[in-house]
């Protein structure tokens, strides 16, 4: 084996290595997200956040604008606030947007749904650290079952 | 009182090697670089150690990726999630399989050629007339082993995973007819770069460090005799072995726990 054909095997050696990590990257792993890239922050308070993670996607009719950067508990009654990172692409949320905890599927992960409001002269569009004021909390099944036999109860 | 005093002498030489291990690792590594002379050294050992290795790797990856698939596509389809196939046949690959299968097939094939290439070198006291042309064998036949087994098997488990992949994908959606963009897609929004990826290759590195240090200190310090040369061949691999084991839980916790 001369040293001409061994750095010839080396070289093909690390060229297929370098392929593989392409292959990783580009079709196993998520690249082409839209939170990639430039992003600007919102950030939305809820009574309850449900089983919501960091870096669940935020959507906007299913389809992904962002995803969640930090959950925290805020101000003096402990209240939860999510911190979501939007790409700068849709950057036109008014004040008047809604954003819901929901959950896909039955038992899939959770996500937050964001549904642009109506803008007229007086609406203002939500900017880098905008609060967007109409929330709905999660749904949570105890909840649910206990306010489900609360109201039989009263019957 | 005896059996305190067998355990009392276990202890200390096994802490004594682990020294001895780490000084003959510093002195090999520290150093003014010589990269003229020690290029080709490693480019010879990335052959040896790479090279040679990748066939194995590239078969085993195939076959426990569709392996994989074929397990999970039997389980999933009994919840009719059989789309989850991709993340799970991903995520298994890349964190776990992919790292610690490659450094257990590594140790078998080249952590115990190079203890027995070293152990050699020492009975047949070529390491001897290596200090005595004043050529440090340290320097010159470890740091070379030490760094191509350090660089390759990262790569190695690269292709691994890459492979593995590709054989889930054979079987899940060519064979068993798993639709192709729920494969992809769902694959795609469960792998995350960093979290997934990159830690598998951490771990890699980690593993990597491990086994060619206990290749080479047991190359290193073998009994020079066919016996002694066979004992420290097993104990590469027994002791590299154990130890990617035990590291991969220790990593994992720390990773993703």
């Amino acid at each position: 084996m001369t040293t001409r054909t061994m750095e010839l095997m080396v070289g093909v050696f690390a060229a297929a290595a370098i392929a593989a990590l392409l292959f990783l990257a580009l079709q196993v792993a998520n690249t082409s997200d839209s939170t990639r890239g430039e992003t600007y922050t919102l950030i939305a308070k809820f009574d309850n956040i449900g089983g919501l993670k960091v870096r669940s996607p935020v959507k906007v009719g299913g389809v992904v604008v962002g995803r969640v950067s930090a959950i925290r508990l805020e101000g003096d009654y402990y209240e939860p606030v999510v911190e979501m990172q939007i790409s700068t692409r849709y950057n036109r949320f008014p004040e008047t947007s809604t954003a819901s905890i929901l959950t896909s599927g039955i038992i899939g992960e959770q996500y937050i749904g964001l549904e642009p409001g109506f803008i007229d002269d007086f609406i203002e569009i939500l900017g880098d650290g905008g609060e967007i004021p109409n929330t709905n909390s999660a749904m949570v099944l105890e909840n649910l079952i206990g306010q489900f036999l609360f109201s039989q109860g009263e019957k | 009182m005896s059996m305190f005093h067998t355990l009392g002498r276990n202890i200390l030489n096994n802490i004594q090697g682990v020294g001895q291990a780490s000084i003959m690792l510093a002195q090999a590594l520290v150093g003014k670089p010589q990269p003229r002379k020690m290029l080709p050294l490693l480019i010879r050992q990335l052959y040896v150690v790479g090279v040679q290795s990748m066939l194995i790797i590239l078969i085993s990856g195939l076959f426990i990726g569709m392996v994989l698939g074929l397990q999970g596509f039997t389980i999933l389809v009994d919840f009719g999630a059989e789309q989850a196939l991709g993340p799970m046949v991903a995520l298994s690959l890349l964190r776990e399989l992919g790292p610690v299968v490659t450094a257990l097939l590594f140790a078998g094939r080249a952590g115990s050629a190079l203890t027995a290439e070293i152990g050699l070198m020492r009975a047949t006291e070529q390491l001897s007339s290596l200090e005595m042309m004043a050529v440090d064998p340290l320097r010159r036949v470890v740091a070379p082993r030490f760094w191509a087994g350090v660089i390759s098997m990262p790569l190695l488990a690269l292709m691994f995973n890459a492979v593995g992949i590709y054989g889930g994908f054979t079987v899940g959606v060519q064979w068993l007819g798993v639709d192709d963009g729920a494969f992809w897609s769902v694959m795609q929004s469960s792998v995350h770069w960093q979290d997934d990826i990159m830690n598998g290759v951490i771990k890699s590195v980690v593993f990597a460090v491990v086994v060619t240090w206990v290749a080479l200190f047991k190359g290193y310090t073998a009994t020079p005799t066919s016996p002694g040369i066979s004992a420290a061949t097993t104990q590469t691999v027994v002791y590299s072995s154990l130890a990617v084991l035990g590291l991969d839980f220790v990593l994992t916790a720390i990773m993703f726990g």
